[in-house]
């Protein structure tokens, strides 16, 4: 397991896998999406209370976990960097970057339009979405910093140490709704116990969430290949790479 | 299932359910774009690169 683990330092190794990978998570994740898109908007009975404004869910949710996981792995991947000095760890931060910014841009966009209807505003200085905007700002800043540097490996660790820093908003994120008043509604899907959400309305949730993470895998596979070609562009096995 | 009409108009949320759903395709269609343009211009740095080692080391 170990050597498997190792192997994963190594750009060509990585450089390799990923594109072996790509194609199967976003196979996947497209089936799993168009199923979803369908049972969530035909076939899903509306809510009592929202109507069909509830539909929203079948986006919001989704593109928030995974707005909170990519912060996560970026964050993971940025302190490995930085303990491990692994070029591949400082890859995967950079790749995550842009596609956590955009899913988390999504989530506050749709989240404000299911707020209009629901709660009679487009935007409430509430901790969940104030610590959502903040995230946001984050991914920014992360991107940002990386690309203010000449010299890629000193912009690398700046960023790195940003995502560590702002891993804090994290759980703030997570436990705004409890610890705060909130308009956000608490947990009902992503908590332990019984989810207070019927199945015929859980299963194509289910199905769009695990789409839109094995999507990640797949886009973040493309990026990260990417990513390593332009650390290793001296390398001589980028001349093979090139070739193929 | 909805009848047609109804389907389109979400019990008149329409105009608050579409475009989140526009939007999010849109996202996800921009991170597939961006990500593969992402990896060719890696790509042609990369073969630029090797040329010019090529060429300085001839």
């Amino acid at each position: 397991m170990w050597t498997w683990f190792y192997r994963l330092a190594s750009p060509p190794y990585v450089y390799r896998i990923a594109a072996a990978f790509a194609p199967w998570l976003l196979g996947v994740a497209g089936a799993l999406i168009v199923y979803g898109l369908i049972d969530g908007l035909a076939f899903a009975p509306r809510d009592y209370q929202q109507g069909d404004a509830f539909r929203i869910i079948y986006v919001h949710v989704p593109a928030s976990s995974l707005s909170v996981m990519a912060y996560t792995l970026m964050a993971v991947a940025a302190a490995i960097g930085l303990i491990w000095r692994i070029k591949v760890a400082y890859a995967v931060a950079a790749a995550v970057a842009p596609i956590g910014a955009s899913f988390t841009l999504l989530t506050l966009v749709t989240g404000s339009l299911w707020g209009k209807p629901m709660w009679g505003t487009y935007w409430a200085w509430d901790p969940r979405l104030t610590s959502e905007l903040i995230l946001l700002f984050l991914y920014f800043g992360v991107m940002s910093l990386r690309a203010a540097f000449e010299d890629p490996n000193r912009g690398d660790r700046a960023a790195a140490l940003l995502a560590i820093v702002g891993v804090v908003n994290v759980p703030i994120i997570h436990f705004s709704v409890v610890w705060w008043n909130s308009l956000h509604q608490g947990a009902t899907i992503l908590k332990l116990g019984k989810p207070q959400i019927d199945a015929s309305m859980a299963l194509p949730l289910y199905a769009m969430l695990l789409g839109f993470l094995l999507f990640f895998g797949g886009v973040l596979c493309l990026r990260l290949r990417g990513e390593v070609l332009n650390r290793e562009r001296q390398a001589s096995w980028v001349r093979e790479a090139v070739k193929s | 299932m909805n009848g047609g009409g109804g389907f389109w108009a979400m019990g008149g949320y329409a105009r608050f359910v579409w475009p989140c759903f526009a939007l999010a395709l849109g996202v996800l269609f921009w991170n597939l774009w961006s990500a593969r343009r992402h990896h060719a211009q890696a790509l042609r740095r990369a073969e630029r690169a090797l040329a010019m080692a090529g060429r300085e080391g001839r």
